[in-house]
């Protein structure tokens, strides 16, 4: 009897336990989309519709996206950004994985010293160096090009140790199988440490993306012409002009840039998730 | 490709400090004068102030909730995948998108004071982001709400790694759950807190973007709001571009980092041995 009670106990502090557990995630799922969610319907109201009248919108309409279209190169913003991004990514990637690769072998001389260095520029905030940057992309004649924006973020050192940790956790054996294959440096690279590091390369290519997509500051700098304007500068302009003070417009430039990368990453979230556990943080 | 754009601008930072160059000119050499004027220049303690205020709030916000929320979101239960990525969302919007969203909601006729408004609450607009010192705490705010989900990721990770051993082991010995979350958990991942805490301060001290969209080009009134990356950019270019002054703001920028991290690091070491 008195087993049997002791496991009811249990069961019902565990429910009780899980739908504690399930309010609190949605409070904070609240607080975590309330403010996205909130952005979303204000950007769907009409044109005549107070923007603070119930929850939901009274008459859902497109109709702001369209005007953002129209008065705001939103595509070509879009364009260029992603020009940009693409080119952070195939960098990040090839040098990441080739810089991280080098520095996960041992035997070559000034291994250490290298990777001293690199760690050491992980402390410089870019912010401190970036009036020399810009006089350097100045100096290579890149001011107001989108190469300047990509440059300086063509490989960084962040990933280039994400990659340095996935290569040094591929066991052994692996490597010494393939060798006894007679696989030869780059085969290896190619064949086991490449496929052995995927979740590795994702948040590599996941992280640089964002960085290139989410940057603000540095565009800001390089920048001059509107025409060739990132995402996240166009919609500076969109909040700043004072002829639009009109907050469903800025919501649905805000939902344009938000909800493609929101897309991309709920596809993707499996492998991000997973690859952080693969060892992206164990620097 | 790392030496031209790591090492190289940044000793050519060093360098410029010590001289008067403008943006469109060479400098000569004027010793430590940078360096005098800005420890004379209100603007510049003004700044340096606000970037070490926001680094005393974000910081310990920035270790404990994400921590939390790590926690909460561990166990593997029915939906868990979808509300890790809700919780990463803000994230992954950039930080001009989550600066617009928040602008809106604590503008003077924005959704708080609309709120407090019809509750009765107050009579006159909250100035969430026309006063200075209110600006920079909005600022905050939108800082810690899009990094909770960032630094959850990595909490994640270190919980992973903690081995389901100890917990069993603490169970059969009765302990309860908050019990085995400090006994347990929170040894467990406090080279993590570090890591975390070193992260967030760094990347407090490099805060623009959330100042820049709530506040406006200005930094708040009278850039009461400015923090050090947001006054390098403002000295530093246009046309009257000071370079020189702003690499030596740039250093001191870089040296406030340096004793944030190497704090850290120390801390992890005292903590190893």
């Amino acid at each position: 009897m008195r087993r049997t009670g002791r496991i009811g106990r249990i069961g019902r502090i565990g429910r009780i336990g899980r739908a504690g557990r399930y309010l609190t995630l949605l409070l904070v799922l609240v607080v975590m989309l309330g403010p996205i969610v909130w952005q979303f319907l204000t950007s769907l109201r009409g044109r005549t519709e107070n923007v603070y009248d119930g929850m939901l919108p009274a008459q859902p309409t497109l109709d702001n996206y369209v005007r953002v279209a129209e008065s705001f190169p939103l595509l070509q913003y879009t364009g260029n950004t992603l020009i940009v991004a693409a080119l952070a990514v195939t960098s990040n990637l090839l040098f990441a994985a080739m810089g991280g690769y080098a520095l996960s072998r041992p035997g070559w001389k000034g291994r250490k010293a290298v990777f001293t260095v690199l760690v050491a520029t992980l402390m410089f905030p870019f912010e401190s160096v970036m009036i020399s940057m810009f006089l350097t992309i100045r100096g290579m004649g890149l001011v107001d090009t989108l190469i300047g924006v990509w440059l300086p973020g063509a490989v960084s050192v962040l990933n280039i140790m994400i990659m340095r940790a996935a290569f040094l956790a591929v066991p052994r054996e692996l490597e010494e199988a393939a060798v006894l294959d007679g696989a030869g440096e780059w085969a290896r690279f190619t064949r086991v440490f490449l496929p052995a590091a995927k979740g590795s390369l994702a948040v590599v290519c996941i992280t640089s993306f964002m960085g290139a997509w989410d940057d603000f500051l540095w565009p800001l700098l390089v920048l001059t012409d509107s025409e060739h304007y990132t995402l996240q500068l166009g919609l500076k302009s969109l909040a700043g002009a004072t002829t639009v003070n009109d907050q469903r417009l800025i919501a649905a430039g805000a939902m344009a840039a938000l909800l493609p990368m929101m897309l991309l990453f709920f596809a993707l979230q499996r492998f991000f998730f997973k690859g952080v556990g693969e060892g992206a943080v164990k620097l | 490709m790392v030496a031209l754009f790591s090492l190289w601008p940044f000793v050519n930072t060093v360098i410029l400090s010590f001289t008067d160059a403008r943006i469109l000119q060479g400098g000569r050499f004027v010793g430590f004068d940078n360096y005098t004027r800005a420890f004379a220049d209100p603007d510049f303690w003004t700044a340096a102030c606000n970037s070490v205020l926001y680094l005393a709030v974000v910081v310990p916000a920035l270790v404990l909730l994400p921590l939390a929320l790590a926690v909460l979101v561990q166990k593997e239960v029915p939906g868990i995948g979808f509300f890790r990525s809700a919780f990463y969302t803000p994230v992954i919007a950039s930080a001009v998108v989550v600066g617009l969203i928040w602008q809106w909601v604590l503008r003077s006729d924005g959704l708080v004071n609309t709120v407090f408004r019809r509750l009765d609450l107050i009579s006159q607009p909250v100035p969430f982001l026309t006063d200075s010192t209110l600006l920079l705490f909005s600022a905050m705010l939108v800082t810690v709400w899009k990094g909770l989900g960032y630094y959850m990721v990595f909490y994640l990770a270190a919980l992973g790694n903690v081995p389901a051993s100890l917990y069993e082991a603490a169970a059969l010995d009765g302990a309860g759950p908050v019990r085995r979350f400090f006994s347990i958990t929170v040894p467990q991942v406090k080279p993590m807190m570090l890591l975390v805490g070193t992260l967030s301060a760094i990347s407090a001290l490099r805060v623009f973007t959330e100042v820049y969209i709530l506040g406006g080009e200005g930094g708040g009134p009278g850039g009461g709001a400015r923090t050090l990356p947001f006054l390098i950019r403002q000295v530093g270019l246009g046309f009257a571009g000071e370079t020189g002054y702003a690499a030596a703001i740039s250093l001191l920028l870089f040296l406030l980092t340096l004793v944030f991290s190497l704090l850290g690091r120390r801390l992890s070491k005292g903590d190893e041995e």
